[in-house]
């Protein structure tokens, strides 16, 4: 039989990397910007990440480093959106085409490498596991209950009304990035660091997107990340159970699973969303959409 | 104090004259970046621009220019469509995987028939593949307004796994010694896409991206669903107003844009690479994409830009073999070159202009 609580502690570790991703997006989100960068933010921070726990033999300084690797990248795409007025799509995109590449040609000589062991935390739960689960609530507490959180969400709402109330409409926005980049540099350096104990290349194998996919599924809420963020962790812990008990679905189609499952919650999300858009509950007025300030 | 003053129309100098500065930022930070890591940077960048077309081993590269560009030409020529509308297919590389499946399948039931019908029913089921690979972003956007950004992305990766499912399943070689991949169909003459005239490269691909470029301009030029396209693109409110269905428009754009990037796979599936493998993806569907904006999303620009990411591929290749530099450079240039490109867009849409002290 399985035991529950050993299938929790998975689940806990397989949603981590989704998790924090998803929560930098989602602040970034609320602040109107979509950053398709994220798998390029996060594949940095697993090589990064990785690097710097192997190079001084500690994992949290790994960690550290990947934050500080994931955000300096970060800014790329904020100089190209915010200043630069390029569009968010492709520069997006343009990220993760880079850091994919940039990971792959610095990573070359890591390869094979183990990474230092971790302590375990409380309860025998990895630390960032528990960080990871912290920061849950405080991105909840930020948006809602704090007024940097409220002037975030202004910014994100109506970047015209925000910029005439004073706000800085683009410095908000760059931190908004930054911070989305250094939470996916800390999800990458999970995969590299905690969960699969190396560094290969491509290693986030569609992470950053299913973390993108969550912010909507969360109807962009920090609660709702945590759900998505689970219900993926649950799918992908239970794909590796059938596995491992030999199931006679073939591997490879099993390993589809947590793309199909992201696609099905997607739409389901999506058909939800359409109904009730008049409701008002939807993804934040200035989603997308570049600021510029005649005056 | 320098501000920027919007333009009232795109300026077509700039539009030209960016990619160019986009071309020579990559190749000077590019320089930088071999420097750093202890490469001679006039090599390298020599070794990857200029001796694949005019160096010693030119007359054995210069033939790879057309297979390595072809599935780029043909890839972003369906993309920049949807682009030009605000269509966004990420996914590009799923559907070339999918169609490259679908044309194999048919040449693998075929076998070892010999027919000349062969050859044209594998194209007609790549483009097919990929077409319906194209349309599940499609009418998901249509029927429950999922992000097709999205849902095109994740169907990469259950592309991949299908390949990975065939090469080591239903498509495996019988008489391949338990090897994963299919039979190779370099080796079936019916189904095979040979050079068609010697030392050039040009396979049936080329041919097909040579289509591809006139039938895209003839489209966004002289048709009336190119003006819609482009209307959409510009103007979506407006465009509404003036009866073009956007539901029309996306199930258009994307099963195009799949159907040939199915077309794509096959002609690789039946030409270069050989057979379906686990690693049957090459990467063309992402760097299609710097292709097409890189080419301004016109067809002629596509056209070059399509041969100067080739000249990356090959140029790579090259530095590899002479310089020992990483395969991924040349990941890292196209990404670059993406950056820079976006980057001095600016100046398309704006006027740089000094601030006058109040």
């Amino acid at each position: 039989m399985i035991d529950p609580l050993s299938v929790f502690l998975l689940l806990l570790a397989a949603a981590t990397p989704i998790l924090f991703a998803a929560l930098g997006e989602l602040v970034a989100e609320r602040a109107g910007v979509l950053n398709l960068g994220v798998e390029g933010m996060m594949i940095t921070g697993a090589l990064a990440g990785f690097a710097a726990a192997y190079a001084t033999g500690s994992p949290m300084i790994g960690f550290l480093v990947a934050a500080l690797a994931g955000a300096t990248i970060s800014l790329i795409f904020a100089l190209l959106t915010q200043v630069l007025l390029a569009n968010q799509v492709a520069s997006g995109l343009a990220l993760t085409l880079f850091g994919l590449g940039l990971a792959a040609l610095f990573g070359k000589p890591l390869e094979g490498i183990k990474a230092p062991a971790m302590t375990p935390g409380p309860l025998g739960i990895n630390w960032i596991v528990w960080l990871g689960l912290l920061m849950v609530p405080l991105v909840w507490w930020f948006l809602n209950r704090t007024r940097p959180g409220l002037i975030l969400r202004g910014v994100g709402e109506n970047h015209d009304a925000a910029h005439a109330l004073g706000y800085s409409v683009r410095g908000v926005r760059v931190a908004a990035i930054a911070f989305g980049g250094a939470m996916a540099g800390v999800g990458g350096a999970f995969i590299s660091i905690a969960t699969v104990l190396q560094w290969t290349e491509g290693m986030t194998a569609g992470a950053g997107w299913i973390a993108l996919a969550i912010v909507v599924f969360s109807n962009w809420t920090a609660l709702g990340v945590l759900a998505g963020a689970w219900l993926f962790g649950g799918v992908t812990v239970l794909q590796l159970r059938l596995q491992a008990a030999g199931v006679s679905v073939p591997v490879q189609l099993l390993s589809m699973a947590p793309y199909l499952a992201t696609i099905i919650v997607l739409v389901m999300i999506s058909a939800r969303q359409k109904l009730s858009r008049s409701a008002g509950k939807a993804s934040p007025g200035s989603l997308g959409q570049n600021f510029h300030a005649l005056r | 104090m320098i501000r920027l003053v919007p333009r009232t129309e795109t300026s077509t100098m700039w539009q030209v004259a960016t990619p160019l500065l986009a071309v020579l930022a990559t190749m000077i930070t590019g320089g930088l970046l071999f420097a750093v890591m202890g490469y001679d940077p006039v090599a390298a960048i020599r070794t990857i621009f200029w001796d694949p077309l005019f160096g010693m081993a030119s007359s054995y590269s210069r033939p790879q220019l057309l297979v390595k560009a072809a599935p780029l030409i043909l890839i972003a020529s369906g993309l920049a469509i949807g682009f030009r509308a605000g269509i966004w297919n990420i996914g590009a590389e799923g559907q070339y995987i999918i169609g490259g499946i679908t044309g194999a399948a048919v040449a693998l039931a075929a076998y070892p028939s010999e027919g000349m019908w062969i050859f044209p029913a594998m194209v007609l089921a790549g483009a097919l593949g990929g077409w319906a690979w194209g349309m599940i972003p499609a009418l998901l956007r249509n029927w429950f307004g999922s992000s097709e950004i999205l849902v095109s992305l994740m169907l990469v990766y259950v592309a991949e796994k299908i390949a990975a499912w065939m090469a080591f399943g239903p498509m495996k070689n019988p008489e391949g010694f338990g090897f994963p991949g299919s039979r190779n169909l370099q080796q079936y003459p019916p189904a095979s896409n040979p050079e068609l005239i010697a030392g050039t490269g040009a396979h049936w691909g080329v041919v097909a991206a040579a289509i591809a470029i006139l039938l895209t301009w003839g489209l966004m030029n002289r048709h009336i669903r190119g003006f819609h396209i482009r209307a959409a693109g510009l103007a979506p409110r407006a465009a509404r107003f003036a009866g073009v269905k956007p539901e029309t428009l996306v199930a258009f754009c994307l099963g195009l844009s799949g159907a040939l990037a199915g077309m794509a796979g096959l002609f690789e599936v039946a030409g270069p690479a050989g057979q379906i493998t686990d690693s049957f993806g090459s990467g063309y569907g992402f760097t299609a994409i710097i292709v097409a904006f890189l080419g301004r999303l016109h067809p002629v620009g596509i056209l070059l830009a399509g041969l100067l990411l080739a000249l990356t591929y090959i140029g790579g290749e090259l530095a590899q073999l002479t310089l020992q530099l990483p395969a991924a450079t040349v990941q890292v240039f196209q990404g670059m070159l993406l950056f820079f490109l976006l980057g001095f867009d600016l100046l398309t849409r704006f006027r740089i202009a000094r601030r006058i002290a109040a």
